[in-house]
């Protein structure tokens, strides 16, 4: 038998120990799923206040140009990823997508300008492959590093920017998707005012060394408690947001995921660097022609959770599946289920109403438009 | 008469009647539960047949019928607020009243004692 492979820790280990968190094994880690409140209240205490969450299991890459010059290293990305970096300003972040040969998603990350480099943060289950994947394709015009020595937490909710303004009062001045230097009890930090739950809040790159100080002067505040992996996955469900590995895959483009609002128009038909990038044929010829299917919101009745893997039909009886559900469970902020699932392009609709199969019986579903709960980004 | 189940239900037996529910220890670890099913009164179950469906905020599970019998009676109160199930688990929160088909099943069961001896 093969042993099994030992899961990694990330610095805040015994912290979430001491806080009672209830460790599980996530994407080769050993991460809080939960502390002693619970998914529902943390969930709701996110959306109420503010939640610290632990993401340091995700890749921190730096992309570096050789010719010492931004541009280089925004074009060479741009060979791997459809959205404009080269537009990309100075201190600020983009969503974007890594596609492969066959327009399907390799990993969904987020970028940033940081004058001199590229930052990067990928998913942790992917981040190997992302590297290598970078180091494959970009070693002639850049190095590139993983930053496997800086931890990674989020501050998310109405009153994050309350209390990471105790530690550094310039935050204040940042609006959605802007990056900066920061101190944070002399650490050198970089954050980002971006998160996964569809509150205001902020991402924060602190060294491994110094996170667990960061971390606890945050959680020392009044407004702010631990948040574990249950309540990021309900909120970013809530929020409408794709967890890579469920909702969007290699087996999905980001047409058919309903992600293309990342493709900016200079990399599309008609633009200036159209095209350029794996899988562009298909790409580009959904962007013009549509999908075949759909990634759409699902809004089931009743309390029932449908959850992911549940196959979608057109009618409440008979008939082969047109589809399935990929992320799906139960809305603390809404007090309802809410999942999200591909259908065919026809039956993609807002209102459309479907039927999810749930142990045997078929529940109505309806196509309800994302984000389920609005959203509270400070965009100025 | 109280007895527990290897899957973590309790009954508390009265005459042939055994109410049926999920113990503190189970509840704790599925989390704040969001939606309950129940069985129909009048449905026979076997042992170890679906019983009904918890669902916490990440994951479903069932409830088996801890021993042959016919529901006589359900607790609506958990499916309108399943949170009572995490609140009061072994009184409240109960699930199912079974009419036991054999009484003498309950000997294979075991007591508090050993059920704590089982979790810890």
């Amino acid at each position: 038998m093969a042993e099994p492979t030992p899961l990694n820790r990330t610095p805040l280990y015994d912290l979430h120990r001491s806080l009672g968190g209830k460790m599980v094994p996530f994407a080769g880690y050993e991460m809080p799923v939960q502390y002693s409140a619970g998914v529902m209240k943390e969930h709701l205490h996110t959306r109420a206040a503010a939640g610290l969450f632990d993401v340091s299991h995700m890749g921190q890459v730096a992309i570096r140009p050789k010719s010492g010059a931004i541009e280089d290293a925004a074009l060479a990305l741009e060979r791997l990823v459809p959205v404009d970096i080269l537009g990309l300003k100075e201190g600020r972040q983009r969503y974007g997508i890594f596609t492969d040969e066959t327009g399907g998603i390799l990993d969904d990350l987020m970028i940033a300008n940081r004058r001199d480099h590229l930052f990067l943060v990928v998913n942790a289950a992917c981040k190997a492959e992302d590297v290598a994947h970078l180091k494959d394709q970009l070693s002639s015009k850049c190095e590139v590093e993983e930053l496997v020595d800086r931890a990674l937490i989020a501050l998310q909710g109405p009153k994050a920017e309350i209390a990471l303004a105790m530690l550094a009062p310039e935050v204040s001045e940042m609006r959605f998707m802007d990056v900066r230097s920061v101190d944070l009890l002399g650490a050198p930090a970089i954050v980002s005012r971006s998160g996964y739950t569809g509150e205001d809040g902020f991402e924060i790159s602190v060294p491994a060394s110094r996170v667990e100080d960061v971390a606890r002067a945050l959680l020392d505040m009044d407004a702010v408690e631990p948040i574990g992996l249950g309540a990021r996955d309900s909120l970013r469900l809530e929020a409408g947001l794709c967890l890579y590995g469920n909702d969007i895959d290699r087996s999905t483009s980001p047409v058919e995921g309903a992600i293309e609002w990342a493709i900016q128009k200079v990399r599309r038909p008609g633009g200036e660097r159209a095209g350029g990038f794996p899988g562009e044929d298909r790409i580009l010829s959904e962007l013009t022609d549509g999908p075949s299917r759909r990634r759409v919101g699902l809004k089931p009745e009743g309390r029932a959770p449908v959850r992911a893997g549940a196959e979608l039909f057109a009618d409440e009886d008979g008939g082969e599946p047109i589809g399935r559900v990929t992320s799906g469970g139960f809305g603390p902020t809404l007090e309802a289920p809410v999942a999200m699932g591909y259908v065919p392009l026809k039956q993609s609709e807002s209102g459309t109403r479907l039927f999810a199969d749930l142990r045997g019986r078929r529940i109505p579903v309806t196509v309800t438009p994302t984000p389920f709960v609005e959203p509270h980004y400070k965009r100025r | 008469m109280l007895k527990f189940t290897e899957e973590h239900e309790w009954l508390r037996v009265e005459g042939d009647v055994a109410t049926v529910g999920i113990t503190a220890h189970a509840a704790e670890q599925l989390g704040d539960l969001v939606f309950v099913e129940l069985p129909e009164v009048g449905k026979a179950l076997s042992k170890g047949d679906d019983a009904a469906v918890v669902e916490s905020v990440k994951a479903a599970s069932e409830v088996y019928a801890p021993l042959d019998g016919e529901i006589v009676e359900i607790n609506p109160a958990i499916a309108d607020d399943p949170s009572i199930v995490n609140s009061d688990p072994q009184g409240n929160g109960w699930f199912f009243k079974l009419k036991l088909a054999d009484k003498a099943a309950l000997d294979a069961l075991m007591d508090e004692d050993a059920y704590k001896a089982m979790i810890a």
